[in-house]
């Protein structure tokens, strides 16, 4: 009888405790500033939800470790209160609920993948929370008047359409004809629109314009057809599984094409994956490691590609690098405002205007960065069969010649 | 809509040689499908999730400098041993019970397999490479991924070991004999708890060769078992239990129905148009049903 009291006094104890600590997690205690998160550590976007985590994780250190952030002359640190969504949109907008009526954090940082964002920014706009995201490109998040939303990267439509335009450029200023195949979800449509307006500013004709499931794991249908009607460009955007399996079924099937426009290809490992047989295909990125962006946190690409390869283990993807900027943007925007207050950390942020290493961010008043040209870089391999992503538009930042036609499988 | 496949005869040839090579491989599937739902009465949601579970055999394999195609041997031996684990686990269990809550246990192992999968493996989507090259027909206006070719070869050969090992073996009559009538043949002293085991590790074990092939052919990904079991079962209950021509007649003609849907209404309603067909015959079922007042259990 007595254990039994001596238990339910220690786990009321704990229970008490634990309380209290949970509610002591607000917004700015002490000496830190608390940003909440909620990231997909589980289920199908788990492996970017990583990469995003750990460009977050990077950054707090990194800023945190050079001084912090300096508010009304008193020196802050950040911390990130993290919560997996498990991939799901429902659970991301219950967990932002969550992260600012129970725990008081009163600044977010985004999730990753545009669906997620979508499901997160109507919590955060009602509650006045400004949030940066580094993860949401898709149009749709930039055209709702959100004020409190403000994206690092350069929105979805924007992806491709610098293909389109080289194409044409390549084509003696004439005209091209383009394939298209996307899947149907907000971010690769978004891509789609993108091109659709390429096509329409140079005249370009539409040939093949298909639609791909999300299950996708079979394209043959939209690559006979391309070998039929022989396109000048092929555009692909199906996230990591549409560039996979737009490789291997061009490789087999031999599609011949003068250009190959993807998404995704870094994310999907391509040149590791397909060695060989992806090179050549264009893919649209929003950072390289070999832009000339500075910053006083991390320098530059390169360097912040091999620090970050020291703390992980792996190369950087972009969807890290511009995780990593948010919290660089944050930090500007606090330090601007002098002041915790959301209104005037909301206005401050929606004046940004600097360098970062993952490059120029500037926001329009929808909340897209602006000032920030996608880069396209072309698989690009040697003799001995290993594959490098090496940048060739815009041509300011090039570090290799685009190589136009590709070769026909028979001559490779 | 577009009928870009009938203005280029071509492209007609390609969408049924296609639609032949991908339908044998999912009669594969709905072969064991059919194998255990005939005699254990169990329709396994899971059955996906067990093709992309042999398919990250593979794929595994393909990592650590083995060529993928040994994983139509590697697979199946480890499949077999998981489809009896989960037999001892859960599925003996719900063996004796109504069809419903068989369905309700699969589907909670489906979707422990899927999670356990992304969990272990990544959400990345993979394949394995197989190297094999092309075949080109018609002055290379068809052409066939000898990979898709391999998968076709491979499906049929265990097909047809398995129909001779049911017609020879002492297994196979046993597993015959409980699906014709469990009762007697538990009377007459088969082990019905040994046959009811073996049938479903040989059916994890198909599931297992379709996946490697699968990891050859197309890509894998935790969470793409679903459209596989879905084919299956279409396949079962066009074709009908226990009736193998069916299974593999039924399976071509669903690899050409889609890659024809695929032609003409887009690649985005592929698998929506096995959905929709599914729900047509499953209509069509019932109404024939009712006409002739039978009632199949």
């Amino acid at each position: 009888m007595r254990l039994n009291k001596i238990i339910l006094s220690f786990v009321s104890a704990l229970v008490i405790l634990f309380s209290t600590s949970v509610a002591s997690f607000a917004k700015v205690v002490g000496d830190k500033i608390i940003l909440g998160a909620a990231i997909s550590l589980t289920g199908k976007y788990s492996s970017n939800g990583v990469h995003t985590q750990n460009g977050y994780n990077m950054a707090v250190d990194r800023i945190n470790s050079m001084g912090g952030v300096k508010v009304g002359g008193k020196t802050y640190k950040f911390d990130i209160i993290y919560y997996d969504d498990e991939s799901n949109p429902k659970r991301a907008a219950q967990l932002a609920e969550r992260l600012i009526s129970q725990d008081g954090v009163e600044f977010m940082l985004g999730p990753y993948s545009s669906g997620l964002t979508k499901a997160i920014a109507p919590v955060t706009e009602k509650y006045g929370v400004p949030m940066v995201e580094a993860n949401g490109a898709s149009r749709s998040l930039f055209t709702k008047g959100y004020k409190y939303l403000f994206a690092v990267l350069a929105p979805a439509n924007l992806y491709l359409d610098v293909a389109i335009e080289t194409a044409v450029e390549l084509n003696g200023g004439k005209p091209v004809r383009i394939a298209q195949a996307f899947e149907q979800d907000a971010f690769s449509q978004d891509v789609r629109l993108g091109i659709l307006d390429a096509a329409e500013r140079t005249g370009s004709k539409i040939i093949i314009d298909d639609k791909l499931p999300k299950e996708l794991n079979d394209m043959a249908a939209t690559l006979v057809k391309v070998k039929q009607m022989k396109p000048d460009v092929l555009v692909v955007s199906g996230h990591t599984k549409g560039a996979l399996t737009a490789i291997r079924q061009i490789a087999e099937m031999k599609v011949d094409v003068p250009m190959l426009a993807m998404t995704h290809c870094d994310a999907a490992k391509l040149s590791k994956q397909h060695g060989k047989n992806s090179q050549y295909a264009l893919c649209a990125s929003q950072w390289h490691k070999s832009l000339t962006y500075k910053d006083d946190f991390f320098k530059d690409g390169m360097t912040y590609a091999a620090d970050f390869q020291k703390e992980f283990g792996y190369d950087p993807p972009y969807q890290s690098a511009e995780s990593s900027a948010a919290l660089l943007v944050f930090k500007d925007a606090f330090e601007r405002a002098n002041s915790f207050d959301q209104k005037k950390v909301r206005d401050a942020l929606a004046a940004t205007n600097m360098q970062t290493f993952y490059g120029n961010i500037k926001f329009a008043p929808g909340g897209q960065n602006v000032d920030k040209p996608m880069v396209l870089f072309q698989v690009m391999c040697d003799a001995s069969g290993s594959c490098e992503n090496k940048v060739v538009a815009p041509l300011k930042w090039a570090s290799a010649k685009l190589i136009h036609p590709i070769p026909k499988w028979s001559e490779r | 809509m577009d009928f870009l496949v009938f203005q280029y005869p071509m492209i007609t040839v390609q969408a049924c040689l296609d639609g032949i090579l991908l339908g044998v491989l999912f009669a594969l599937i709905a072969y064991g499908m059919a194998l255990q739902w005939g005699v254990m009465n169990i329709i396994n949601i899971a059955q996906g999730d067990l093709v992309i579970l042999g398919g990250y055999i593979a794929y595994f394999m393909y990592l650590y400098g083995i060529h993928p195609a040994w994983g139509v041997i590697v697979a199946p031996v480890i499949m077999y041993f998981v489809g009896i684990a989960i037999y001892k686990l859960v599925i003996n269990k719900v063996v004796d019970r109504d069809l419903f809550i068989s369905i309700l246990a699969t589907f909670g192992i489906s979707i422990l397999f899927m999670q356990l999968m992304n969990f272990a493996f990544g959400a990345d989507v993979v394949l394995a490479n197989s190297g094999y090259g092309t075949t080109m027909l018609f002055d290379s206006n068809v052409v066939l991924p000898n990979s898709k070719i391999f998968s076709a070869f491979i499906s049929i050969l265990f097909a047809a070991c398995l129909v001779i090992y049911m017609k020879k073996s002492k297994l196979g009559r046993a597993i015959r004999a409980t699906a014709q009538n469990a009762r007697a043949a538990k009377i007459l002293g088969v082990d019905t708890e040994k046959v009811y085991a073996a049938t479903f590790g040989i059916n994890a074990a198909l599931c297992g060769v379709a996946g490697a092939l699968i990891s050859i052919t197309f890509t894998i990904h935790p969470y793409m078992g679903l459209p596989y079991t879905i084919r299956s079962f279409m396949i079962v209950i066009v074709a009908g239990l226990g009736n193998l021509p069916g299974v593999a007649m039924s399976g071509m003609g669903l690899g050409v129905f889609e890659e024809f849907a695929d032609y003409i209404l887009g690649t985005e309603f592929r698998i929506g148009s096995v959905f929709l067909l599914l729900v047509l015959i499953l209509v069509y079922r019932r109404f024939k049903l009712s006409r002739k007042r039978e009632y199949l259990k």
